[in-house]
């Protein structure tokens, strides 16, 4: 009765292989790379980058230990870091911006474990060190940018089909207000708004004999304005952190208003703050020259402006409505300019943004524009030049006494891209490197020493079957590590703690066997059904009291965040291979020992 | 043959039920008491703020960092050693008016400046709003996990083994929090971790215990409701105490090797698998026998099944 089919002994071999496969990249170690991929979405890597580096590699005499290209990178090992170093600087130098050179840490498997997908388990933040960001956007703030480009879309509506209007204001409220002076004005701008802007919802009003529009998004359009936002500012952040040279950096939506960012690997932790947390934007506004500007400086600013004071120093009035923002800018580099040999900054815009550009210039030669840099909710008015002719092409210079570091911040802000709304640093968790490799070592060692120790105690108790039930849980560690492996799971110090914590558990199944059998044998039952009803019997207490633990564990899934889920994930699939290895495997085990004895007398248990 | 628990006669803990259940009152009240009185020590994760950790090659000089800090206007912050006299850690309450990644580089700029050996280990801040989220996502979960975990037991076993294991259960959960209570330990997100999964561990030992309850109700044709449970829990006995032990084993290995991260999560582990133990055997037990647990209610609808247990050799 206690033999295994064929096909469950099988079962058992090849799961122990492929356990056995997976879990071995993990104890390759890593080695120095540098990390070559897109920073643009235009630019690709390929055979041809591939070829390229190696041929930068090969003049420079540095011996690289084989490179990989995969869909989105190359990669290139090196025996030590000092080549590496050496290596990145060389690399970026000779492959320009358009490429993110990034130092990493590759498994240093050998390639058939890589080409079957096993690779080494993917670690935490808090075990190789680096930094972790969520980020809160500010929706309201990308509602009223929004609202604030109606107002100036409403109003140049109703300019350019002669519709008198009395007023417009956005109100606090995110709606706009437009008064007119009849009711006939009224529906004639109604209609026209209802054209052109099927976003918004236009409701009639009269107060106390005035006619008033007030209009406001629907629900969709603010929906959409909002995913909107978040994936400008995702998209930046990117760009941004593709100047930082992260090897694997992970930017998610997380929930509707928050993005998560993971630097793993980072050092310089401020530098990464710094730039991330930049929320610079460009904007190019006209300047109101019909209004007194000395009657502004005493407090009287007209409606629709805003006073600035400029570089050098000169007060002057900004109409609010935006003309173009830092969305339509497509690169920008700092530079001289080539008759002051001043430093400034150069701008290509996009198509549409050219054309704006190009419209607006035309319509005001000889009036001035003002170029607003907005860092951290304060603008500034960089330059405000006087527009002497229509410029077309989309390449625009910015000059405006800059220093040369300064034009080179504000042209790698432009080209770093605008936000879309301003984001907070809702929550952060930096550990630095040395911090992680102490991480492992602890989750490490303890690992290894309570196992240990219950090795030690299961072999001294229960003798044979103390053996198998050891055999049995070292197999369940294996078909975990080989999991977590296959699946990439994020191990974290509370994941290290979860293997740790189900191996203690995982025990309980074979103590619930063993146990079992011993009670059996006490009764004076036959060795052979002994083990058959040990089996048996602690079966479906083993899967009972698994599955409370799993729920637990779906729970913290579900509701955890970070390090926890690290920690759930580890204990649902520490449950299910546990199950697995403490009643098939050692079953097997034991099956292959004493199954076949007909007249079994004794079992050393 | 090696064995510490082989027990003849089964000991009749139904008939201790009374000293058992006051005590498991007592340490309840208690427990309950220094929760209401002392209150959790919610660490950063909850309360939300900012926790560094910065490492010297040198002793660390609190006295002189607390300086350093009330020079640049941080009065309340918290400098303590964290393990070994060269780190050390600070805690900083929310700002609104900082910015709060600002807030951890204006120390470490201080810090460095005062000190250029200075090593930034480790930065948390967590913002209020976040910190109440996962204040309620880990209130919510405990929720989840009881009412997943009843529900099971009520649907596997009986009503009245889902209310008695769950009761047992909080009782260990209440206590666990009512010794971080009144020692004040820190209570973070791992720790709540720790005490989740000990929330599925415990009810492991009921499951064990009920199961062999329900086995017994069809073998032990005459014995009485008492007599089946104390049957039950005298030949599961070893098994307890050997699994049990062996966790423990792992545990302490954590509590002693695992840093300081891992330090109270060990500890929250260790009270919990302590009165899980206590409370399965002699907390969920009597509440079985008290809700009126009666051989009726497995034999009829399982008849064939325990027509088969009685055919095993």
């Amino acid at each position: 009765m206690n033999r295994y089919p064929l096909w469950k002994n099988i079962l058992v071999v090849v799961t122990l292989l492929l356990g056995l496969i997976y879990t071995l990249p993990n104890f390759f170690g890593e080695m120095p790379a540098v990390q070559i991929s897109s920073a643009r979405a235009t630019v690709k890597v390929d055979a041809s980058t591939l070829q390229k580096v190696e041929e930068v590699l090969s003049q420079n005499k540095i011996s690289s230990s084989g490179t990989t290209l995969d869909s989105s990178s190359i990669k290139v090992r090196f025996a030590d870091t000092d080549t590496q170093l050496k290596a990145k600087d060389l690399l970026q130098n000779s492959l320009g911006n358009s490429y993110v050179v990034a130092l990493n840490l590759i498994s240093s498997s050998p390639t058939w474990l890589s080409r079957l997908g096993a690779l080494p388990m993917y670690l935490g933040l808090d075990l190789r060190g680096g930094v972790h960001f969520l980020l809160e956007v500010d929706m309201k703030a990308a509602l009223v940018k929004t609202m604030e480009r109606y107002t100036g879309d409403i109003r140049t509506a109703l300019r350019e089909k002669k519709i008198a209007y009395a007023g417009i204001t956005r109100q606090p409220d995110q709606t706009i207000v437009v008064k007119f002076r009849d009711a006939e004005t009224r529906g004639q701008a109604v209609n026209e708004l209802l054209k052109t802007m099927q976003d918004l919802v236009l409701k009639e009003t009269e107060e106390s004999g005035e006619f008033k529009i007030i209009a406001s998004m629907n629900p969709m359009a603010q929906k959409r304005t909002q995913e909107f936002a978040l994936q400008q500012n995702i998209t930046t952040l990117r760009n941004r952190v593709n100047e930082l040279g992260v090897a694997e950096p992970i930017i998610q939506q997380q929930g509707v208003d928050r993005i998560v960012v993971q630097l793993p690997g980072v050092q310089d932790t401020a530098k990464a703050k710094e730039i991330l947390g930049r929320t610079a934007t460009l904007e190019i506004r006209m300047v109101d020259e019909e209004h007194d500007i000395n009657a502004a400086l005493q407090g009287q600013i007209p409606f629709g402006t805003e006073l600035y004071t400029e570089r050098k120093g000169m007060p002057l009035l900004v109409k609010k409505q935006v003309i173009l923002t830092g969305e339509y800018i497509s690169d920008s580099a700092p530079g001289f300019d080539q008759r002051t040999s001043e430093p400034v900054v150069h701008i290509s815009l996009d198509g549409r943004g050219a054309r704006i550009f190009r419209d607006a210039t035309r319509e005001n030669v000889g009036k001035r524009m003002a170029i607003l840099l907005i860092e951290k909710g304060q603008a500034e008015v960089i330059t405000a030049p006087v527009i002497r002719e229509e410029i077309g092409g989309g390449r625009v210079q910015i000059s405006g006494s800059m220093t040369t570091q300064e034009a080179n911040d504000v042209s790698l802000l432009l080209r770093a891209g605008a936000l879309a709304a301003p984001m907070e640093i809702i929550e952060e968790r930096t550990v630095g490197p040395s911090m992680g490799a102490e991480n492992i070592a602890k989750g490490f060692n303890s690992n290894i020493y309570g196992f240990i120790a219950i090795v030690l105690f299961m072999v001294m108790y229960y003798r044979f079957f103390g053996l198998i039930s050891t055999i049995a849980l070292s197999a369940n560690v294996l078909f975990l590590v080989a999991l977590l492996s296959l699946l990439q799971a994020t191990l974290t110090l509370p994941g290290m703690a979860a293997i740790a914590l189900t191996v203690g558990m995982a025990i309980d199944s074979n103590v619930l066997i063993n146990e079992r059998i011993r009670e059996e044998l006490r009764n004076g039952t036959s060795p052979q059904a002994a083990i058959f009803a040990g089996y048996e019997r602690a079966f479906d207490t083993i899967l009972d009291s698994n599955i409370t633990t799993f729920i637990a564990g779906v729970a913290l899934f579900w509701l955890g965040s970070g390090p926890v889920r690290g920690f759930a994930v580890v204990l649902c699939l520490g449950i299910l291979t546990s199950i697995f290895s403490a009643v098939v495997v050692s079953r097997s085990l034991v099956n292959l020992t004493y199954g076949n004895k007909a007249r079994l007398e004794n079992v050393s248990i | 043959m090696l064995e510490f628990f082989n027990i003849k006669r089964d000991i009749p803990f139904m008939s201790y039920a009374r000293v058992t259940t006051l005590i498991s009152l007592v340490t309840f009240i208690l427990a309950v008491a220094a929760l209401g009185f002392k209150g959790l020590n919610l660490g950063v994760d909850f309360t939300g703020g900012t926790v560094m950790e910065i490492t010297y090659p040198h002793p660390a000089e609190v006295p002189k960092i607390r300086d350093t800090l009330t020079k640049i206007g941080l009065h309340d912050a918290a400098v303590q050693t964290f393990g070994t006299s060269h780190d050390i850690l600070i805690r900083l309450p929310v700002k609104p008016e900082i910015s709060s990644a600002k807030l951890s580089e204006q120390v470490f700029q201080a810090l460095s400046a005062a000190d250029a050996s200075a090593k930034l280990q480790r930065v948390e801040f967590v913002g209020p709003q976040v910190g109440k989220e996962l204040y309620e996502n880990g209130a919510l979960a405990m929720l989840v996990v009881s009412f997943g975990i009843m529900a099971y037991l009520a649907m596997r076993f009986e009503w009245r083994f889902a209310v008695a294991a769950i009761i047992a259960n909080m009782h260990d959960i209440v206590i666990i929090l009512g010794c971080f209570a009144f020692f004040q330990w820190e209570f973070s997100l791992t720790v709540l971790a720790g005490v989740l999964a000990i929330l599925g561990y415990s009810v492991n030992e009921s499951v064990v215990v009920f199961d062999r309850i329900r086995e017994n109700f069809r073998k032990m044709r005459k014995a009485s409701v008492p007599e089946v449970i104390d049957n039950a829990i005298t030949r599961t006995m070893s098994r307890t105490i050997i699994t049990h032990s062996m966790t423990q084993l792992m545990v302490l290995a954590m509590l002693f090797l695992g840093g300081e991260a891992l330090h109270y999560f060990a500890l929250a582990l260790t009270i919990g698998i302590v009165f899980g133990i206590y409370s399965s055997v002699l907390v969920a037990s009597p509440i079985v026998l008290w809700l009126g647990v009666s051989r009726e209610q497995f034999i009829k609808p399982e008849k064939k099944e325990g027509e088969e247990a009685e055919v095993l050799p």
